[in-house]
């Protein structure tokens, strides 16, 4: 196990025969993930990419043996999918869907917490650890293995971030899209010491916003509780109060949750943050040469 | 978000048992007057503009007179005003209460802690976040549990509720709890929350429901919100739309890449005047009324800004190309792109032959349409 995903990783897509379901479980397949079931109510008995569907969590987990769930189910429905594979068994669960009211999450952050469950999302990428598994949707073609970790609260920003550093081949140990939610699974300071601990990862790059304090609560634990360079950027310094920025986590609200605020308080804890996204492949280009040095 | 008006809010609170005022809503002088003469609202009374902007207090927004002519001369004064720009188009006319104490109660959300969260402060009528950090007691409720009697009693104590009124006051934060859950609220807020004599009541009232539980309340669809009319054109046809102060419109895909996009242009001299997030669309249809929504908004000049991760270059330049021969000749704009990731050399390809630039290089590009807009770093249009 590298960071939460590996190659015994077996992966059960809930929402496997809708559009973005069906898309994804063959690009998951594409990345060498190990796509084992998926469940549509309903749908039990087809197959989707040559993936076995069943009606019911339960049912994939006696004949496929899932151990993470890949949720594409759309809002309204996707905390009643999310409980019954925390109900099953399943201990991690990435959340795709949008748009899920924070009241349901709430439960169902609760619910998996409660069960040991790990949760990644929602309205998130996902996560990748590029020549092993891919749990979501983060583009095949950007990854590459290689020593840079990367967490994230945005999606495509992550995308062109993750991309600079493949062309400078400067490869990834594990992505994580966190999501741009005001409720979600893995903030941050969840995150952190899964990278501390992963021997495959040098330098970890972390991609903030503006709306609520996962930066500054990350940055207050960092420079005791985190031992390799970290490089951040955060988006949104432009962005005037008020305003849902695109993602409902995305907000100054009540004078908190500002760029500047995030800014300072990550300098203060030594991590490099980079004013624009295309510094970050150079920065990080440094602090791996001089990683390899020590 | 919708937010609801004050007296939205205490419709809702009146329908879930919290105390209110007497009152009665007027949308004119005339309707303010006989409210008072008839007796539907109780002299002295209190007339308060409806509009979502904080600081009504200051602005000359909250009245208060003790005649049926006082108070239809206040309605009508108060009817004239506008706060950032939102007119006034109500007042709210209330008995005006003697008041004993003032306090502040919310229930809002910890997202650190994914927790909802009260808030109360001894200290009410002002805003919460000009208060002494020590004077506000933060009570966390688990959500599996609810909200517990010993909390409730831990908030009263925290406020300093005299006994005569504890049962009043327990039951008013049950119901306000009852209202946060049940109508998917994000915010829940009395600011002030009277100790009136006997009785507790809400004096203010102030609402947020969350728009993604809006699919199982239907009831608010028709509330009207702080959007701009192109905002809300927008947000029927769910693409994310923000209108800022400049003259630069920005269309990218994804939240954080867009911001990071108006943040580069907002560095190199660039006034960011829309934020429009694609999202993860390819659909051609989408990009075509992205662009005719920008269109509208009379932009100087646009960027476009994409990253083909799950979406395609080429797709997102055909939809484009579509969408710029349907927006019409008196609202064209100069249009720089940058188009990136997947299939980027046939998308930049197809955009050369319709005649669109497309850099690759971001700075480059934001400095290019800096320059289309016209407007000289700092300067205005």
């Amino acid at each position: 196990m590298t960071v939460l995903v590996d190659r015994d990783t077996r992966v059960l897509v809930q929402g496997i025969t809708g559009h973005q379901g069906t898309v994804h479980t063959r690009q998951m397949k594409l990345f060498g993930t190990q796509v084992v079931a998926g469940a549509t109510p309903g749908k039990g008995g087809s197959t989707v990419e040559g993936v076995p569907v069943f009606d019911t969590v339960r049912q994939a987990i006696e004949t496929a043996h899932p151990n993470a769930a890949c949720i594409f189910v759309p809002a309204p429905f996707a905390k009643d999918a999310f409980l019954e594979s925390v109900d099953a068994g399943i201990r991690l669960l990435v959340v795709v869907t949008e748009h899920i009211p924070f009241h349901d999450m709430l439960t169902m952050y609760h619910y998996a917490r409660a069960h040991g469950a790990h949760v990644i999302g929602p309205n998130c990428p996902g996560i990748a650890a590029p020549g092993k598994s891919k749990v979501g949707i983060i583009p095949n073609v950007i990854l590459q293995p290689g020593p840079v970790g990367v967490i994230s609260r945005s999606g495509t920003l992550t995308y062109e971030i993750v991309n600079g550093l493949s062309e400078r081949g400067l490869g990834q140990s594990t992505c994580i899209g966190l999501g741009g939610d005001p409720v979600v699974g893995t903030d941050f300071i969840d995150a952190l010491p899964l990278f501390d601990r992963d021997p495959e990862t040098d330098v970890l790059v972390m991609v903030g916003e503006i709306g609520g304090t996962a930066e500054e609560d990350a940055a207050a634990t960092i420079p005791r509780h985190f031992s390799k360079p970290v490089v951040a950027y955060v988006a949104g310094r432009s962005a005037p109060p008020g305003k849902r920025m695109g993602h409902a986590g995305a907000i100054i609200a009540r004078g908190r949750g500002t760029a500047e605020t995030k800014v300072a308080a990550l300098r203060a804890a030594g991590v490099e943050v980079a004013r624009f996204p295309y510094e970050i492949p150079e920065i990080v280009g440094r602090l791996v040469a001089s990683a390899r040095r020590r | 978000m919708v937010k609801l008006a004050e007296w939205r809010g205490k419709e809702l609170f009146r329908k879930y048992g919290v105390a209110v005022p007497v009152g009665q809503l007027a949308r004119s002088a005339a309707e303010a007057e006989a409210a008072v003469r008839s007796g539907a609202v109780p002299r002295p009374c209190v007339i308060k503009a409806q509009v979502l902007a904080g600081g009504r207090g200051k602005g000359g927004a909250v009245r208060f007179a003790n005649t049926p002519e006082e108070a239809g001369a206040a309605a009508r004064a108060i009817l004239e005003l506008s706060f950032r720009g939102e007119k006034v188009r109500e007042v709210l006319l209330e008995e005006k209460l003697p008041i004993d104490r003032e306090l502040y109660l919310s229930i809002t959300l910890d997202r650190a802690a994914r927790t909802p969260l009260i808030m109360a402060s001894a200290t009410g009528g002002v805003e919460i976040e000009s208060a002494a950090e020590s004077t506000i007691l933060r009570v966390p409720v688990h959500p599996f549990a609810g909200l517990l009697p010993y909390e409730r009693r831990r908030v009263a104590e925290g406020l300093g509720i005299p006994t005569p009124l504890a049962k009043a006051f327990d039951a008013l934060l049950d119901r306000l709890w009852a209202i946060f859950v049940a109508e998917d609220a994000e915010l829940v807020e009395v600011n002030p929350l009277a100790l009136s004599g006997e009785r507790i009541v809400a004096l203010d009232a102030k609402v947020i429901i969350e728009d993604d539980a809006l699919f199982r309340h239907p009831e608010y669809a028709e509330v009207p919100d702080e959007l701009t009319p192109l905002e809300e054109i927008a947000r029927e046809k769910g693409i994310a739309f923000v209108q800022l102060d400049g003259n630069i419109g920005v269309i990218a895909n994804g939240a954080g890449l867009t911001m990071a996009t108006l943040d580069v242009l907002a560095e190199v001299g660039g006034r960011p005047g829309i934020f429009l997030d694609l999202g993860g669309t390819d659909d051609p249809a989408k990009v075509t009324q992205a662009f005719l929504l920008m269109a509208q908004a009379k932009p100087r000049a646009v960027f476009l800004n994409i990253f083909g991760g799950v979406t395609r270059c080429d797709t997102v330049a055909r939809g484009l190309i579509e969408a710029m021969k349907q927006v019409p000749p008196e609202t064209r704009f100069p249009l720089v792109a940058r188009i990136r990731g997947h299939n980027e050399a046939e998308g930049v390809a197809l955009l050369r032959e319709a005649g669109i630039t497309s850099l690759s290089d971001l700075r480059e590009s934001v400095r290019a349409v800096v320059d289309a807009a016209g407007n000289p770093p700092g300067g205005s249009a």
